[in-house]
């Protein structure tokens, strides 16, 4: 389903899509401002897309590909942290 | 998901990770640089710059059923995430024609929400099944 990406200098991006632009977070630079918090149970999962790798490739893989399947989506602090 | 790149992401997996799974990481590693998807799901601490432990069950609609969030210095309990995909299913293929009570996972009884219930539940359903 991810789409394969080519592995280049500049670091490929992903984000949040489909949300009101008056409520997505500020592109560049300056200080960062709060992003509103829009996830609560019972509610949509906000769609994004994000480069991944994945077994042995590089893709760009988007949330709502995955619809009609179960997801367990993890975030954690970083690569290679301990438990 | 993490802050890391995908590069880094590559390392984990080639040099730790796959050692830990035969195979390596068999789903995708994302990458959120920026932590702009982090700070949509309210797990992005701009302070510390990385994302806290954060798990989400979104089902097949795309609608968050659970989520879960820890400081960094404590793992998750993954059986308690299938143990909830589980129940999260059963409710489903039901049409939310039935509930499980605390302590539930596969094979024991689940309950009938209905108007013969009220004040039944002390009847079929015992405060030991939450620690089984």
């Amino acid at each position: 389903m991810p789409e394969e990406i080519k592995a280049g200098c500049a670091r490929p991006t992903g984000g949040p899509v489909g949300e009101d632009p008056q409520t997505a977070p500020p592109a560049g630079e300056g200080p960062r401002k709060e992003a509103k918090v829009m996830v609560k149970v019972g509610g949509k999962a906000p769609d994004f897309t994000a480069p991944a790798y994945l077994k042995g490739k590089f893709v760009q893989a988007k949330l709502s590909d995955y619809l009609g399947k179960w997801v367990v989506l993890c975030f954690y602090p970083g690569d290679f942290t301990f438990v | 998901m993490s802050v890391d790149s995908v590069f880094v992401h590559k390392m984990w997996n080639d040099h730790e990770l796959s050692k830990m799974v035969t195979g390596g990481v068999p789903f995708a590693m994302l990458s959120d640089g920026g932590g702009r998807v982090g700070s949509v799901y309210g797990v992005y601490d701009p302070d510390a710059g990385v994302e806290m432990r954060g798990r989400f069950l979104i089902d097949p609609d795309g609608v968050i059923q659970g989520y879960e969030v820890l400081t960094p210095p404590v793992g998750r309990n993954v059986g308690e995430t299938f143990r909830q995909i589980q129940a999260f299913q059963l409710i489903r293929d039901s049409k939310g024609t039935e509930a499980t009570p605390s302590g539930w996972k596969p094979g024991k009884i689940t309950l009938k929400p209905g108007p013969d219930l009220v004040g039944k539940v002390w009847e079929v359903w015992k405060t030991s099944m939450a620690f089984d």
